[in-house]
């Protein structure tokens, strides 16, 4: 079936089997690796995109269901070569160790500080929640978010 | 990697289109919401359906509103939005102590409450709470549509009053004055199934109970509404002593299982607990003691 997209700005459209999950067509399909792909069971949240500004899990997402939506990958972050806040802040505050959270955090958290600029700790550890760091990074993916809050605005998608 | 079987997709453009779309199709379509419970069974190979009618596009089905003497909520309604409502909330707070440990906040984005009661996992949450509320649910066909309540609705693990012909639009839950309602639950780690939870409800007459209700979830089938509870609580004067009662009367109507969430020992502890926590706040609630 054809399904129709727009992915960080780009007009998508791609003939896929209507079992496609969004991740795999992210990837695979599309070619846009930075969206990884964890536990295939939507606890571990690596796989976060946002779908119309939201962050939802895409391995439990058909591609058929996204069509038609505005989808932001964690290549969607950076725009002309301008890091948007949240990345900055992943750098400066030590927010990676292996790297394999950080698309779905980095997301997530883009998504949260659009709706609410000052987030507290507690609503940025609800936020992200949902999505599991087995660096056991928490600590320095809530500072670099708060860092993000603290510093700049979005240049990003997914507003 | 997990991926579910082939099907063919359709997306419905309307209640009506989808209900005629799946009386073609019958048993061999399902329709798909969030898609939060029905992906994973069928990347599983749980469910096997041919055919999926997408109906997240239907606008009509989204909505928390109030209308003759009833809380009216559309069923694809997502959790974050039962979640966020001020209305439900104000009415009914046993929502938000749910929907706050129900999965996760990006989960909740997706997860509704049609898919959720339709699913009738026996360690779901809202189950339990329609059901302590007194809630109804409208079921439509192509000919019409018929309202039962929670007791005709929850047949089973797995299995509802919706036919293969029907669609969940709606649910409906009486407001009354005086009432309290509170929800408990035991899980080992955010946004993990339950233990064990007991969600309660209470309509009072200054200390009088007038009417109250416990369910139950994760401790076996049809322990969403506890008769015998119900029945317990009907005009007694609350009490630390009547929440005890009520614990042990619902801790000894459930069937938990020995799991690795924990032993049926373990759980009916659970059971007995959080039945006599839930009606402690749901009556606090109700005298404006508690938010």
């Amino acid at each position: 079936m054809q399904v129709n997209m727009n992915i960080n700005g780009e007009a998508v459209s791609e003939d896929v089997e209507a079992r496609t999950l969004l991740v795999h067509f992210i990837r695979d399909d599309v070619g846009l690796t930075g969206t990884h792909w964890g536990c295939d069971t939507s606890n571990c949240g690596t796989c976060v995109v946002l779908i119309d500004g939201e962050p939802v899990k895409s391995c439990t997402t058909l591609a058929a269901m996204a069509s038609g939506h505005d989808i932001t990958t964690v290549e969607g972050l950076e725009v002309d070569n301008v890091l948007d806040p949240v990345q900055e802040g992943f750098m400066q505050c030590h927010g990676l160790q292996c790297g394999f959270c950080t698309p779905g955090m980095m997301l997530t958290a883009r998504a949260l500080l659009n709706n609410n600029p000052n987030p507290s700790e507690e609503v940025i550890r609800e936020a992200i929640s949902g999505q599991i760091c087995r660096c056991t990074g928490y600590s320095t993916i809530v500072r670099s978010i708060q860092w993000a809050a603290e510093h700049g605005t979005p240049v990003s998608v997914g507003n | 990697m997990q991926v579910p079987a082939p099907f063919e997709y359709e997306r419905a453009t309307s209640v009506e289109q989808a209900i005629a779309l799946r009386a073609k199709l019958g048993d061999e379509a399902r329709f798909i919401a969030g898609g939060h419970s029905l992906l994973p069974m069928m990347k599983l190979r749980l469910a096997n359906p041919e055919h999926l009618i997408d109906i997240n596009d239907l606008e009509e089905l989204f909505y928390i509103k109030e209308e003759a003497g009833e809380i009216r909520i559309g069923a694809m309604s997502r959790h974050r939005d039962l979640l966020d409502s001020e209305l439900l909330y104000q009415h009914f707070p046993i929502f938000r102590d749910a929907e706050k440990l129900i999965a996760d906040p990006v989960v909740r984005n997706r997860g509704t409450i049609g898919g959720s009661l339709c699913q009738a996992d026996p360690a779901e949450d809202l189950s339990a709470v329609c059901a302590t509320l007194g809630a109804t649910c409208v079921i439509k066909s192509e000919t019409g549509e018929r309202v039962v309540d929670m007791k005709e609705f929850h047949v089973g693990p797995y299995e509802t009053a919706v036919g293969d012909a029907e669609m969940l639009t709606e649910i409906r839950i009486p407001t009354a004055s005086n009432g309290g309602s509170a929800y408990e639950k035991v899980e080992r780690r955010a946004g993990d199934w339950a233990v064990v939870s007991s969600g309660a409800s209470v309509w009072m007459d200054g200390d009088t109970i007038t009417a109250g209700r416990v369910g139950l979830a994760a401790v076996g089938d049809n322990t969403t509404q506890l008769d015998g509870v119900a029945e317990l609580l009907a005009g007694k004067t609350a009490s630390e002593e009547l929440y005890t009662q009520a614990g042990e009367l619902a801790a000894a109507s459930c069937s938990p299982q020995t799991d690795n969430r924990g032993t049926e020992a373990y759980k009916r502890h659970l059971a007995m607990e959080l039945t006599r926590r839930s009606l402690r706040r749901a009556v606090a609630r109700a005298q404006g003691q508690e938010a």
